[in-house]
């Protein structure tokens, strides 16, 4: 049985998702215990493999048995970079499906299923990205992903909606056609599309490795991936997909899809064309630390200029993006860098995850869209609103929540990279995220006008205390997720050693990373 | 190598006041038992510092690692208690017990709203405070600073009015943006320069580095306005925009906690991160004193135009601040021992000072030193303790801040810079300028310049003090101000051992 953990992690939600569309449809009341019970089982299964990894390193596993790198193999391998992310994807999908729960009189009758069935079909294809080891089954589970995503999406009904789903799905296709062509050119070349055999294959050969149609192969792959992040300038679908998408459908979609497909980014540098080789070839490592540098600055100055809780959200996953675009390419010989970028991977989807939950349950239990409406939010939820302030200085960057240290390792590779303007471009936008969050913060505490000047005593003679407070928590299917993101922000923050070394000894497996410590 | 103790009473004294903030929000509605738990997390906060104290005094470091570095991948989380930091640990431990009873008689006094919110943020800053004093690495004494920026914010802006908010804004933006643009890039920048290294111990962090002039000098300096808590000029303006909060926040947290906190750090990356050794061979540090030197001079000049009573205790508290940056940046023997003194100097007399204003506010609501003539007939302990507080600040005796000046001044000499031993000199007069005419008029009013029914010989039947919770406090600080001048050893003892350990 446990051999065959990497492909239950798969199957669950897979299964979860046929279940549903059988049973789910006459009787509303199977969705959820099904998705809970898929996603505890794909939970369960991704800790077991991160175990296996941790005790006897790279998993590989052949679907059906086919073992030759021959017709398009199913291949799922498992190894300490992609492991931790599948415990992650896990987590935060279980949050998001908690935080879906509705009260019975509230059930939109007739969309739950499909939006299960959707929701399930998504983690399929996040877990897949994550866990396969071919290139071609990577840009199939980029297309689940992203059909589900644009469903997820349109599911709010609202005309907003609708036009976002479209404008994502336009960018989505396009970005998925520049990774296929990619990947195309790589199976003319190579004759195949396992990404273990790629590399030895390119490895072996360095006139191939740095002939034309590789490289050609390298841009376009990089390129679509980076759509698919919403790579600055790439990012135009992002803000509208995110922020006008139904809150259940952003707290799974905001945290993971940008990640994951950042991990892809990784992966493809890391185990297919090999870091060495990229050093060594790609005379262009610097000018993508330069556009993400670009990318964090406009994420950044976009976030301040927003209104709407979500869309700054969005605008900062898009400067987190280019932290991670630019850890990956800083190049530093100690690889801090790519360190930083995988771990930043698991503390931004944690991160993410908890701030979409928090804006979810105040858009729906405050009512509040804009900054203004948060005022008096302390006074309101004040457990909802400490969330949210876990969030946010994890965004921030405040020890101890594992943004401060996904900080601490970009930053050093950086310094050790000599990118000083990488580094400052990271102070800058912790600079910028304070600004946004203690505006908010700021918003929440003093309520919408602070009163003039009262003086003390008798005309304001009275503690607030001894009136009742107008407390009303969101219920606690809202509650208790965002308090488990916030939790799980500072563990990871706390545990930064434990996860960095075993992502580390997974780096130094696939590629050569010079030495573990210092 | 070191004599070190295994002990876990670091931890214990940081979580007692952390423990107490659920217990506070628990009891918000008994009002008796909220203000017992504070009392009972002060006194067992305490309790645990002094069982530290004779470890410290007999030569021995407390050591303590929460969190594991593994293997040059992250920093541990630690603590290490020496003689400096059990030194700040005493002062703000066993001022919070005082602090508390005199929040109890001003809140009530006042009848401010929200005092749960108030007396939980208090107990969590005293956590951040001693987690600082108590910090064994550059990354632990970071996270408890910006703990301690945070969790201040709510109550400097308590009141929840405009001016709270333009306060809070300018406390918040001043601490966080530098310290997370200037201090955090310097730690980090540390980190890599030493080869991972940032746990303070008897060797310098940076000790065995070949840092040239220019960095070096970078580097100091984004420590100094970095942690600028310590109120170093031109990041000082956070000090006074900050006394809008409630006076015991001033008073505790202004003179006591924050600001202490910010020099507290300075001395660590004085002696701690570059060593007297290094900074001595490089000569970075004249720049850094005369900094501070000229933060000492221009705000004391500030505070004389001051009329506001507490903005002027603020840039009183800023110039003082710097007495204690320019005798680290000295360098020498004497001038470290007073920098050291001079926290626990200073934290007793300023804190004497701000009880003082609270309670003329509480008793009268006055709050500009032009109101007070005459305030000395109606209000004599209270005025009386002002004295001997402003005797502290002066550095005249009987206070324990005439030891600590005469450590600096005899430093300054030492290190052969006469032009920075008449910046002492000079200061001192200023600050005898703005507080000295205020006591005089307080019990000598000129005739006619009160109302004729003031205007009469003392007698206690005339006194109208504050309540007795803000007046027994305020007798305790400046006696102890006194007190300490008579029996200063341990004190002494303690900044020696701290001498000792950096190798002076």
């Amino acid at each position: 049985m446990s051999d065959h953990l990497p492909v239950l992690v798969l199957l669950a939600p897979l299964f979860g998702a046929i279940a549903i569309g059988l049973f789910g449809m006459r009787d509303h009341r199977v969705c959820l215990p099904v998705v809970l019970s898929a996603l505890v089982l794909s939970l369960c299964c991704a800790i077991g493999i991160v175990l296996k990894v941790h005790a006897g390193g790279t998993l590989d596993y052949f679907v059906a048995g086919w073992k030759a790198p021959r017709g398009i193999g199913i291949v799922l391998r498992a190894d300490a970079i992609n492991s931790p992310i599948l415990v992650v994807i896990a987590i935060v999908a279980i949050l998001a499906a908690v935080f879906t729960v509705r009260h019975a009189g509230e059930r939109d009758t007739e969309k739950t299923p499909h939006f299960y069935i959707l929701f399930l079909l998504l983690c399929v294809g996040l877990f897949g990205i994550t866990i396969t080891g071919d290139a071609f089954n990577v840009f199939v589970l980029i297309e689940v992903t992203a059909l589900t995503s644009y469903g997820l999406i349109a599911i709010g009904g609202s005309k907003r909606c609708k036009v976002a789903a479209f404008h994502y799905l336009i960018m989505g296709t396009v970005g998925a056609s520049f990774y296929l062509i990619g990947v195309g050119y790589l199976y003319l070349k190579l004759g195949s599309l396992n990404m273990q055999d790629i590399h030895t294959i390119l490895a072996s050969n360095e006139s191939l490795a740095d002939s034309r149609a590789i490289r050609t192969a390298f841009v376009f792959i990089l390129v679509g991936i980076w759509t698919k992040m919403a790579f600055f300038p790439l990012h135009g679908w992002l803000p509208n997909a995110y922020s006008y998408s139904p809150s259940g459908s952003a707290a799974i979609l905001a945290p993971l899809v940008t990640k994951v497909s950042v991990y892809v980014m990784v992966r493809m540098m890391v185990s297919v064309f090999g870091l060495d080789h990229l050093e060594a070839n790609v005379e262009w490592g610097h000018f993508v630390v330069w556009l993400a540098i670009i990318a964090i600055a406009a994420g950044s100055t976009m976030a301040l200029a927003q209104r709407e809780i979500k869309k700054m959200l969005c605008c900062l996953i898009i400067a987190e993006v280019g932290y991670m675009v630019g850890g990956a390419w800083l190049g530093d010989p100690q690889r801090w860098g790519l360190t930083g970028t995988v771990y930043h991977i698991l503390a931004d989807a944690l991160m993410t995850s908890c701030l979409f939950l928090a804006a979810g349950a105040f858009a729906k239990w405050h009512g509040a869209a804009k900054l203004e409406d948060l005022s008096g939010l302390f006074r309101k939820m004040p457990l909802a609103a400490t969330g949210f302030v876990v969030g946010g200085l994890a965004i921030i960057g405040v020890p101890p929540t594992c943004g401060f240290y996904s900080k601490f390792y970009l930053i050093r590779g950086a310094i050790e990279a000599g990118h000083w303007v990488y580094v400052a471009a990271l102070l800058a936008s912790s600079l910028v995220n304070a600004v946004l969050f203690f505006r908010i913060f700021e918003i929440a505490y003093f309520g919408k006008n602070p009163v003039e000047s009262h003086g003390h005593g008798d005309d304001h003679g009275h503690d607030h205390e001894s009136e009742p407070v107008v407390r009303r928590e969101p219920p606690l299917h809202a509650l208790i997720p965002l308090l488990a993101a916030a939790a799980l922000v500072i563990l990871l923050g706390l545990c930064n050693g434990t996860v960095v070394e075993f992502i580390r000894t997974g780096l130094i497996e696939t590629a050569t990373v010079v030495s573990t410590g210092r | 190598m070191e004599n070190s103790v295994h002990s876990y009473l670091p931890l214990w004294a940081c979580l007692a006041s952390l423990a107490a903030v659920p217990l506070i929000v628990l009891f918000r509605r008994e009002i008796f038992l909220r203000e017992l738990v504070t009392f009972g997390a002060g006194a067992l906060k305490f309790a645990f510092v002094l069982a530290m104290l004779p470890i410290i005094l007999e030569g021995k470091v407390i050591v303590l690692t929460l969190v594991d570095g593994i293997g040059g991948i992250n920093v541990p989380i630690a603590f290490r208690v020496d003689g400096l930091g059990m030194l700040f640990a005493l002062v703000a431990s066993s001022l919070w017990i005082l602090t508390s009873l005199y929040a109890v008689g001003y809140m009530r006094g006042l009848h401010e709203p929200s005092q749960t919110r108030f007396f939980a943020f208090f107990a969590l800053s005293l956590c951040a405070t001693l987690g600082v004093a108590f910090a064994g690495n550059l990354f632990t004494l970071y996270l408890f600073y910006e703990m301690l920026s945070l969790s201040t914010w709510p109550l400097v802006t308590h009141h929840q009015d405009k001016e709270a908010r333009t306060g809070g804004r300018t406390y918040l933006s001043y601490l966080l943006g530098t310290s997370i643009a200037f201090a955090l890039p310097a730690i980090l920048y540390t980190y890599v320069r030493s080869g991972g290294e940032v746990a303070f111990g008897p060797e310098a962090i940076l000790a065995e580095s070949n840092l040239d002039y220019w960095p070096a000098l970078a580097l100091l300096l984004a420590f100094a306005f970095g942690f600028s808590k310590a109120g170093l000029m031109p990041f000082h303006s956070w000090l006074p925009g900050a006394m809008v909060a409630p006076t015991p926040v001033s008073a505790l947290l202004h003179a006591v906690a924050v600001v202490k906190v910010g020099v507290f750090c300075i001395i660590r990356v004085v002696t701690g991160v570059f060593g007297v050794d290094l900074l001595g061979r490089l000569g970075v540090n004249d720049v850094l004193a005369w900094i501070a030197a000229f933060t000492v001079i221009t705000s004391s000049l500030i505070a004389l135009t001051q009329d506001n009573l507490k903005r002027r205790l603020a840039f009183s508290t800023i110039g003082q601040l710097a007495y204690i940056v320019l005798g680290a940046a000295l360098i020498t023997k004497l001038s470290l021992t007073g920098s050291v003194l001079h926290i626990a100097a200073h934290a007793v007399a300023k804190i004497t000072l701000f009880f003082c204003a609270g309670a003329i506010f509480v008793a009268t609501g006055k709050k500009y030193v032009s109101q007070l003539a005459g305030l000395g007939r109606t209000m004599p302990i209270t005025m009386g303790a002002f004295f001997l507080g402003s005797l502290g600040v002066i550095g005249l005796p009987p206070s324990l801040g005439l030891i600590s000046k005469f450590h600096l001044v005899v430093g300054a000499a030492d290190a052969g810079e006469i032009a920075l031993l008449c910046v002492f000199l000079t200061s001192t007069l200023l600050n005898a300028a703005y507080f000295l005419p205020l006591v005089w008029i307080a019990f000598f009013p000129k005739k006619g310049s009160i109302p004729a029914e003031l205007d009469r010989p003392f007698s206690w039947a005339g006194v109208r003090e504050a309540p007795w919770a803000c007046v027994v406090p305020l007798a305790i600080t400046a006696l102890l101000s006194t007190g300490l001048f008579f029996c200063s050893g341990f004190l002494q003892e303690l900044t020696g051992q701290f001498i000792k350990g950096i190798g002076l």
